[in-house]
């Protein structure tokens, strides 16, 4: 699936901006995901030629931050908290059951768009380790094993959608009990 | 709230500020907002991060849409540290103390509901945590007190005093409570050098990390002509650490008194906070919090009528550990590669924008109020050494109550874990308290006498750190745990220097051969494996030695203090190829008892690799060489016919 | 200020570095990405040394020396850290220098020798990259990068392109253009000062020497050479001289015994470009074209302009570059006078730069399929050459170049150096409008080493104000300056991409460091200058050849003749759209 970024909301998102700096840079990029979700080439050249900074610059700050993606987001992100409770807790193998499940890297979206699968610092939930996070839906106490099941129902929901957004669903409780 | 009500606010925030506190209805105003004398029935629900994700989003969902039918008011709190038992929720009656349940759910909404409005007790209550003891409120007969809970009475709370127990949104909550009476006091005074003797007196040394005085860092800015720049770094990167973000949620205005302390101190008039931007609510309680500062007079121009003035820029970090270094933090707000640079010239001379610039933790900062409430004598009582004060820990990991913790510094670390924590679950034994995060080290059972103050730590190979405390069981593989972080700071180094860079990346690969199995190795790789650990001691002082910042030159902490404490089981990895705990996937043996298996087949759909073969009904095996020791079998079998060697 | 360095007291200047310090006092310590002139960067490592009192090692670039400071430059700890950099760099690093471009040539070979290096010591492996080999002027091999940022920082700081930069973090970054795209696709403009100060062999020129050996073995090709003016002042360093020999007379030489047919001097292009470009200045003088008049001789400040300022294009000289007018020459007016099928000409040219490598590839540089300038070799690759046929520079016998193309005024040559070109331009240019040569034959502010520097001649009742940036950087400023309408009565400007001229051009003999790099410019320049100094023919308009060419081939400057063969009129390039 491939998903363009939105050029004119781009020049619109900077031309509100006026006139910045370097130090506005990461401000202006942070915004730009904010309305499309990933960083696209096109855009990162808009804020380069806006700030009048070489594209080398741009992209050279882009890909030191974890927070900026280059890739479309799937429409259902996953995320796998990697903090220390949760990684003596057994985070690495859910991280390696989801990368299994999904055929993807984690960064990376499918190719039907469905799913990306993000590694993130804390979650801050480090009394419910290890965490996964599915969408807006928190998912506690994490297993291998549970993790072809979840992002099962999760495929079956988005498919059963057609092109709608999905809404948070599962609560703790369900997960816990 | 009306907007008249809000002027009303305002001005009497303004009157208590100016030292008219002692009036008759000033007294009763700071009740009311304290809610020593409430007139009608609350719920107050615990919503940092950690308890909406815990659940407590969609138990304040259905609260929003009952309580106004009920006559109930909801107040947000942020949390009050117990994250082990969230969602938290209050009930308060007028009269009666407030009174806290803990892991409250959707099911548990309309008995809460019914408690608060009529104070009839039903089955569907959730557990009770405790009452919060209150001046002028009668005590609920039979419920324990908070402060005789084991989690709390070893505390000692001074920054997280007000967290979980004030409105974050609230400026008038926070000044009943005491909140920029401090400030107010110094800005009016006018003497910045009194404010950084004091500070120093005080022996306060920075929360972040490497613990450098704090007066003594807002002095040397002084000697540098202005104008200055003070920072907030609120750019928590520890993974295992989540201290400030909970400060800031809960109570955001302690946080901005300290600043604006600070900021007087070096006379600076241009201020930045840099807060990751994965906390979300943290920035919106802090966005709200200095907007309300602003209407009162206590930031922008002429503060409190003086001619002081503080403007405050909010800067959102895009996610890089190495960003809590001072340099890289302030490339980083320039717009640049979040890459630290040689030191000297030091920030206080050449920072921000090429101006002297202080740069302060969160915890560092909310320590000023109370600092100054108490004063610097009284403030240093508590602490050892030269380890003054309190410090916060996020404790997690295998221990039944996790959260954030508040002591004296120098206390046994052995309180914290077995007596605040209350120990290891599920019959399980101690091994490890890992501490400081990235830059930290591991204390192993029998030095968890060890006082938490920045020597003593350092003493044991630890470190202070930010405040990160995992408690690991014996189900935990240091080496593993050394590996995890040495993965975190391959990834998480700048690139810049040679020694970070290259060298964790090897001293991870010599982990990853260490606990590589032999199905696996390749020719020479018993050699390397041999020759690999021999180096990671001398590998570890190099990258000491020359790294370029405080990050890479602490990044081979982790490591050395594994060898150090864990040698044993290192060794076993290494010599006999074993992983005591179990956990290198590579060293495990599994194997299917014959005598036990049923052949119901449920470990071979449960195997991602295809390494079991069996017919049904019959004895199953698995194929060594396909088997990855994920362990997913091992859940499965429904016999226990599955052995782990 | 006292300081003890290794036990021996010392006096160290304020403000002054260990580094210096050290250097000064006779003592090396090694460093990989430290630059002279720019701020440290701290990154390598390798210059750690150990100080009394301090727990941690520092690095020797970045801190300044303090009084009653000991410094322990080699001490076992310091020692070892650098020993444990370099295999650390070795463990992801290709282990193919038999094969590398930098042999013998290589910081990093040099420190793996010096500090014992016998055995990869760490276990993880190289990290592969893709090879960029898309750019006409430079070679990336990102796999023998080391990450010091020498490249980054010059590109940036000192030349003002910032074409390439670090991206990704941690263990993965890796410096390359935006978005990891090919070098030819980015802001570079081929100047190749990276290569001057990348210490391995991650950055190198395209060679053109497999085609030129193919030409010279091929009977059917007529293989003619010319070699530009700071080359022959440069060489010799490749041979052990001491820098600032001029070796013209043995250069010729050898390209003989290399087998070349024709050996001519690009010197006789630059006078016929001061004709052309004078006679330019005098017509938008008098005629009310775009002033100021930016010069063209230097590529990569043509292709800057190109990207950045293309708005300014009609500034820029028409002529083309003393290369490709040489060029043009000889496959026109050459080859017609020794009655030579232009096909069958092999075009060489020696110059001390990259970016020619990339003008001599442009498509407006050919006339009717055939490229004016076939290959351009470096000062590098020309003595790879030479040692490979075993050429013993020094011991030839001084040789002329051929005529008429080797004829040169001297200050044709001064084209080597910054200043050169306005100070040959101006010699003609007042002979164009006076009738008379300039009586002080050397505007010496034009030769001095500040980036910007301005002149102001006297030309019979026309006072001619000519401007000088020396380096990219510089350029932008100056160009910058121009556009807000600081220097309103400007006539001409002229541009070296690299700071310095020609004789730091990125293809000259490669410095060991930035110290080492100045000294050479300053006795490189020093040496052209000599040359001219102690020649007979100081005036381009006095170059009989050049006369000749116009009495038999061109006419006038600004012919039409000329103009086809000497000029070219640009277009605004087409953007690059991914």
């Amino acid at each position: 699936m491939v998903q363009a970024c939105d050029m004119d909301l781009v020049d619109a998102l900077l031309a509100r901006h006026g006139a910045c700096g370097r130090q506005d840079l990461i401000p202006l990029l942070q915004e730009i995901q904010e309305a499309e979700g990933f960083l696209s080439r096109a855009a990162l050249r808009r804020v380069a030629a806006h700030l009048h900074l070489p594209e080398s610059k741009v992209y050279g700050v882009a890909t030191f931050y974890n927070q900026f993606r280059f890739q479309p987001r799937g429409r259902c992100a996953i995320a796998v908290c990697r903090g220390t409770a949760c990684h003596v807790k057994g985070s690495a193998a859910v991280l390696a059951a989801l990368q299994r499940e999904l055929r993807i890297q984690a960064g990376a979206t499918t190719r039907d768009g469905l799913f990306s699968l993000d590694v993130v610092s804390c979650i801050g939930a480090c009394g419910l380790a290890p965490v996964i996070a599915v969408g807006d839906d928190y998912h506690a106490g994490v297993s291998p094993t549970q993790v072809p099941g979840i992002v099962a129902s999760y495929r079956a929901k988005l498919q059963a959608l057609g092109e709608g957004v999905l809404e948070p669903s599962t609560s703790v409780e369900e997960v816990l009990a | 709230m009306t907007r008249a009500a809000q002027e009303v606010g305002r001005m009497l925030v303004q009157e208590v500020l100016a030292g008219k506190g002692a009036g008759l209805e000033l007294k009763e105003w700071g009740r009311r907002q304290r809610r020593e004398d409430v007139d009608h029935p609350l719920i107050l629900v615990g919503a940092g991060t950690c308890g909406i994700s815990a659940g407590a989003d969609r138990v304040l969902a259905s609260l929003r849409q009952l309580c106004p039918e009920r006559g109930v008011a909801l107040v947000e709190v942020g949390c009050i540290g117990l994250c082990s038992e969230e969602p938290l929720v209050d009930v308060q009656v007028p009269g009666l103390c407030r009174l806290g349940f803990r892991q409250v759910r959707q099911s548990h909404v309309e008995a809460l509901l019914e408690l608060a409005a009529t104070g009839r007790w039903s089955s569907g209550l959730p557990q009770v945590l405790g009452q919060f003891a209150q001046e002028g409120l009668r005590p609920w007969p039979d419920q324990p007190f908070i402060h005789d809970h084991a989690f709390f009475a070893p505390q000692c709370r001074r920054v997280l005093a007000n967290c979980g127990l004030v409105d974050p949104d609230s400026l008038e909550e926070a000044v009943a409570r005491g909140a920029w009476s401090a400030f107010a006091r110094l800005v009016k005074q006018g003497h910045p050098e009194r404010v950084v003797d004091e500070v120093e007196a005080s022996g306060l040394r920075g929360r972040g990390g490497g613990g450098f005085p704090t007066g003594r860092k807002w002095r040397l800015a002084r000697l540098q002509p202005g104008p200055r720049i003070f920072i907030c770094n609120a750019d928590e990167g520890d993974p295992g650490a989540f201290m400030d973000r909970a400060v800031i949620e809960g109570d955001p205005h302690r946080v901005l008194e300290g600043l604006a302390i600070g900021a007087l101190a070096i006379e600076a008039e241009e201020a930045w906070i840099y807060i990751r931007a994965e906390y979300p609510l943290a920035i919106r309680r802090l966005e709200r919090a200095i907007a309300q500062a602003r209407e009162c007079g206590l930031l922008g121009n002429k503060i409190l009528g003086t001619r002081h003035r503080l403007d405050l820029h909010i800067k959102k970090g895009a996610g890089a550990f190495v960003c809590g270094e001072e340099t890289a933090l302030i490339h980083s707000i320039e717009g640049k590669r979040g890459m630290p640079r040689p030191r000297p010239p030091y920030p206080v001379e050449q920072g921000l924008f090429g101006r002297p610039t202080v740069i302060n933790n969160v915890e560092t900062l909310a320590n000023l109020p109370g600092l100054f409430q108490l004063g610097a004598k009284a403030w240093r009582e508590q602490g050892q050494g030269e380890s003054r004060g309190t410090k916060v820990f996020a404790l997690s990991g295998h221990v039944r109550r996790t959260g954030l913790v508040e002591v004296a510094m120098g206390v046994p670390l052995r309180r914290i874990v077995e007596e605040i924590g209350g120990g290891v679950p599920g019959g399980r034994s101690f091994k490890a308290a890992q501490i400081g995060g990235p830059s930290g080290g591991c204390v192993p059972g029998h030095l968890l006498d060890v006082g938490v103050d920045y020597e003593s730590l350092r003493g044991v190979g630890a470190m202070m750190g930010s405040g990160g405390l995992v408690v690991m069981d014996d189900s935990t593989c240091m080496v593993d745990v050394a590996r995890y972080f040495m993965d975190f700071i391959q990834r998480e180094s700048c690139g810049k220097c040679i020694p970070c860079r290259e060298g964790t990346r090897q001293l991870k690969a010599i982990l990853d051969g260490i606990s590589r199995g032999r199905r696996r190795e390749e020719g020479h790789g018993a050699l390397e494996r041999f020759q690999g650990v021999m180096g990671l001691e001398r590998l570890s002082r190099v990258i000491q030695d020359a790294s370029l910042c405080g990050l890479g030159q602490s990044a081979p902490s982790p490591v050395l203090s594994v060898l150090r404490h864990f040698r044993e089981e290192v060794d076993a990895h290494v010599y006999q190829r074993r992983c005591t705990a179990r956990v290198c996937p590579d060293l495990l043996l599994f194997r299917i008892e014959e005598e036990l298996c049923s052949g119901c087949t449920a470990c071979v759909k449960a195997c991602p690799s295809g390494a079991i073969v069996g017919s049904r009904k019959a004895p199953h095996h698995i194929i060594a060489e396909a088997c990855t020791g994920c362990g997913s079998c091992l859940s499965r079998c429904p016999k226990g016919a599955i052995q782990v060697d | 200020m006292l300081a003890t360095l290794n036990g021996r007291a010392v006096e160290a200047h304020a403000g002054e570095s260990i580094l210096d310090l050290a250097r000064r006092e006779g003592l090396d310590i090694p460093t990989l990405c430290h630059l002279k002139g720019l701020s440290p960067s701290g990154a390598c490592r390798m210059c750690v040394v150990e100080l009394d009192g301090r727990p941690g090692l520092v690095t020797a670039c970045s801190q300044q020396v303090q009084e009653g400071m000991a410094i322990h430059t080699h001490s076992p700890r310091a020692v070892e850290a650098r020993k444990t950099i370099v295999e650390l760099l070795l463990a992801n690093h290709p282990d193919d220098c038999l094969y590398c471009v930098r042999s013998g040539d290589c910081r990093l070979q040099e420190l793996a020798q010096t500090h014992g290096v016998r055995r990869r010591r760490w276990p993880a492996g190289m990290r592969h990259h893709r090879l960029d080999v898309s750019s006409p002027a430079i070679g990336r091999n990102p796999d023998k990068c080391i990450l010091c940022g020498a490249c980054v920082r010059v590109c940036e700081e000192r030349m003002g392109v910032g074409a390439i930069d670090f991206t990704g973090r941690g263990s993965s970054t890796v410096v390359a253009p935006a978005f990891l795209g090919d070098l030819n696709l980015s802001t570079c403009v081929g100047c190749g000062q990276c290569i001057a100060v990348c210490p391995t062999g991650a950055l190198r020129e395209q060679s053109h020497l497999d085609r030129v050996v193919a030409a010279l073995e091929d009977p059917e090709q007529v293989v003619v050479v010319q070699h530009a003016p700071a080359v022959s002042v440069s060489l010799a360093e490749e041979f052990g001289l001491p820098a600032g020999t001029d070796l013209n007379p043995q250069l010729v030489a050898a390209l003989r015994r290399l087998g070349f047919h024709y050996v001519f001097d690009t010197a006789f292009a630059a006078d016929l470009t001061v004709r052309e470009e004078a006679a330019e200045l005098v017509q938008r003088i008098t005629h009310g074209g775009p002033l100021p008049l930016f010069t063209s001789c230097s590529p990569a400040w043509v292709r800057w302009l190109e990207q950045e300022r293309p708005e300014l294009l009609p500034h820029l000289s028409t002529c083309k570059s003393p290369q490709q007018m040489m060029g043009a020459v000889v496959k026109s007016a050459f080859a017609r006078m020794k009655g030579l099928d232009p096909a069958r000409i092999f075009s060489v040219s020696i110059m001390p730069c990259t970016a020619k490598k990339a003008e001599a590839a442009r498509p407006e540089h050919a006339r009717e399929g055939l490229a004016d300038v076939d290959a351009v070799l470096t000062v590098r690759e020309l003595a790879r050459l030479l040692r490979q046929r075993g050429i013993r520079l020094t011991e030839l016998k001084p040789d002329h170049a051929d005529l008429p193309l080797g004829m040169r005024s001297t200050a044709g040559k001064l084209f080597g150096a910054s200043g050169g070109v306005t100070e040959a331009a101006l010699r003609t240019a007042h002979f164009l409008i006076t009738g008379e040569d300039p009586p002080p034959m050397r505007v010496e502010v034009l030769h001095g080493t500040e980036g910007l520097r301005f002149a102001t001649v006297q030309a019979g009742i026309l006072q001619l104000r000519v401007a000088v940036a020396s380096g990219l950087l510089q350029a932008r400023k100056l160009v910058d300056e121009i556009q807000q309408g600081l220097h309103p009565h400007l006539h001409m400007v002229e541009v070296m991409s690299c700071p310095g001229g020609c004789v730091a051009g990125g293809g000259q003999p490669l410095s060991r460091d930035g110290d080492d790099a100045e000294r050479r410019r300053a006795v490189r320049h020093a040496a052209l200058l000599r040359v001219d100094d102690e020649g007979m023919l100081r005036r381009p308009h006095r170059n009989w050849a050049v006369g000749e060419l116009y009495r038999d081939e061109l006419g006038e400057p600004l012919s039409q003749r000329a103009h086809e063969l000497l000029h070219v009129h640009r277009e605004r390039p087409r953007e690059v759209e991914a």
